[in-house]
């Protein structure tokens, strides 16, 4: 391929990719009234008391179901691996079952569940981080699982363990800062899931991110705009931490 | 490379293997086996795959459960102890240093875990990456080094924690040839230096009799014998033992009164042997001689130059071929269609049924 064509299609791909943010920009700064151009769009992310009660609704969700997710998946795919290897196939079903379900499927599926959920911790839309964290679940095992399979966790966990650690010790000091690029693959998917998830949260009555974007895009198209992309930049921001932070890790 | 500075001999302690039996579904990986180390002793145990030596030290690391039996080390029954409470260390086939951490690092990790001061445990960590010559890669991630001084880095984080028992699972296998002499001599220079009781797994004959004070053969998840390596070469105990240990020529024996006849000599029989009749006599290469003789009724078929020696292979009249180790000198002086003579240097054989 000549360098001409590789030229091209970089300005292609990258035209295709670029041009709608490009375009979200232009019209989250438009000034539709009086013309020329205006950030009242960006102030009313914080302005805008409903608004800025999503974004932090939505951001304390993406970390609650970060931290509830690497609580269960990664210590449970570690015990699997060395202890149950046998159960590997049905863990991994478990996992992926989710991406196989409508969200609606699921909402209606969790409707009995999350009766006791709101009856015993109340109607806060922080509840959503239990159905979150099964959503995120296909995404986040695949990233681990990767990372898992690059080490010889066998043989790092029993060196571990003969040196004198317990099973804590050995999770947090050995296994997990060699899956580190697996962990924060997961942790930012994530995130990523978690911010633009839109059925779950509106079927269920929450007021998340998505919802309000939606919800303020019906009276107010440049705001709603504004924090879509403002979502858009913060995935890529957190995608580019990522690989910064993963590319300076050593590695076997 | 400086040895041994700063680095406390520690007395080794008494190991004892009492009746031990692992199954796995229908598997015996063990088989009552049983086995005592003296204190500071270097047992190799050796056997060819599957056999349960891999599973013996697994078991006495605290790293799988045997199915009955126990394990007693200085006198203590450890049986139920989990691995990291056993004071043991353990350098693993595979590479096992973990990658996240500098050489100096994983030499500390068992330290850090026993809470020695800083610099106390750089100290000890820097003398034993001396001790295995690898004071200059203290900076080192896995990564950076070869396999030999990955495995070198392996032992001296397994000796650092002061080990009541050093555990080795065939360390040297993934190594080169020549990587693999000089570090299982820098084993045994070490073992004997910290007096550390040891158990080394292999699967290699030369390893083991090369370095252990006693060599364990196994197979079938049963301790075959365990004597001084001069002992299991020369006097095997079974014909297990006699056809695992060493080459062996195979060649029919006439024995009578504790005494075998073959090849046109007769020699006195190890205990083990079948006690009269016609039998097997398993004849190590370096026990047979061969004379060059024009009227000789067996014919060289080939030779191979090994360096100092070589491997003369003769066919006997019978069609059978017999392969006899001489010096290179020596065999030099045959050529393949020479007529000779094979006999039997004075020794003592092991004679098993013809059915053997």
């Amino acid at each position: 391929m000549t360098r001409a064509v590789r030229a091209c299609l970089w300005v292609l791909f990258g035209a295709f990719f670029l041009f709608p943010l490009y375009a979200m920009a232009d019209f989250s700064t438009r000034n539709l009234i009086k013309g020329g151009r205006t950030l009242t769009a960006w102030a009313n992310l914080f302005a805008d008391d409903a608004l800025y009660q999503a974004i932090i609704t939505s951001l304390s969700l993406a970390v609650l179901t970060v931290v509830a997710m690497l609580i269960v998946l990664v210590p449970t795919m570690i015990w699997v691996r060395l202890r149950t290897p046998w159960a590997k196939g049905a863990v991994e079903f478990l996992c992926l079952l989710p991406l196989t379900i409508p969200a609606l499927v699921i909402v209606v599926g969790l409707k009995n569940v999350y009766l006791w959920v709101t009856y015993l911790l109340g109607e806060s839309a922080l509840t959503l981080t239990f159905v979150y964290v099964v959503v995120v679940l296909p995404f986040a095992y695949r990233a681990i699982d990767a990372a898992l399979s690059a080490i010889d966790l066998r043989t790092l966990a029993e060196a571990a363990r003969s040196l004198g650690a317990g099973w804590t010790t050995t999770i947090l000091r050995v296994v997990v800062p060699n899956i580190w690029s697996g962990i924060l693959s997961a942790a930012f998917i994530s995130v990523a899931v978690v911010l633009g998830e839109y059925t779950i949260a509106s079927l269920s009555g929450f007021e998340t991110l998505q919802v309000q974007i939606v919800a303020i895009g019906k009276s107010d198209g440049p705001t709603s705009v504004a924090a879509s992309l403002a979502t858009l930049l913060f995935g890529f921001v957190l995608l580019l931490a990522l690989s910064l932070v993963t590319r300076g890790r050593r590695r076997v | 490379m400086t040895t041994g500075v700063g680095v406390a001999s520690t007395t080794g302690v008494s190991v004892e293997l009492n009746d031990l039996t692992r199954v796995y579904g229908s598997v015996r990986a063990l088989d009552g086996l049983t086995l005592h180390m003296e204190p500071g002793e270097f047992i190799a145990l050796l056997g060819p795959s599957g056999c349960g030596k891999t599973t013996a030290l697994r078991i006495l690391a605290g790293l799988d459960e045997a199915t009955s039996g126990t394990v007693s080390v200085a006198g203590r029954d450890i049986t139920g102890v989990p691995a990291n409470k056993r004071d043991m260390g353990m350098v693993f086939q595979s590479y096992s240093l973990f990658p996240h951490l500098t050489a100096l690092q994983n030499v500390e990790f068992g330290l850090k875990l026993r809470g020695r001061a800083t610099k106390d445990r750089a100290t000890r960590a820097g003398d034993m990456l001396d001790l295995v010559g690898l004071s200059e890669h203290v900076d080192k991630y896995a990564a950076e080094m070869s396999g030999g001084q990955q495995q070198r880095v392996a032992l001296a984080r397994a000796l650092a924690i002061q080990p009541s028992v050093l555990l080795l699972d065939e360390p040297l296998s993934a190594l080169d040839a020549k990587v693999r002499t000089q570090l299982r001599d820098e084993i045994r220079r070490v073992q004997l230096e910290v007096g550390t009781t040891t158990l080394f797994v292999t699967h290699d004959q030369e390893e083991a009799l090369a370095v252990a004070d006693r060599v364990g053969v196994m197979s079938r998840g049963r301790l075959e014998q365990l004597d001084p390596p001069a002992k299991v070469y020369a006097d095997p105990a079974t014909p297990f033992v006699a056809e695992f240990v060493g080459l062996n020529n195979k060649v029919p024996a006439e024995v009578v009164s504790g005494q075998a006849r073959l090849l046109g000599t007769s020699v006195p029989t190890l205990a083990g042997s079948i006690s009269s009749g016609a039998g097997t006599a398993l004849l190590r290469p370096e026990s047979v001689t061969v004379t060059a003789d024009g009227a000789g009724t067996s014919t060289v078929r080939s030779v191979a130059f090994l360096g100092p020696i070589s491997r003369v292979y003769v066919a006997l009249p019978d069609g059978a071929v017999i392969d006899a180790q001489l010096p290179s000198a020596q065999a030099r002086t045959f050529e393949p269609g020479s007529p000779v003579t094979v006999g039997v240097e004075p020794t003592t054989l092991l004679v098993v049924p013809q059915t053997s």
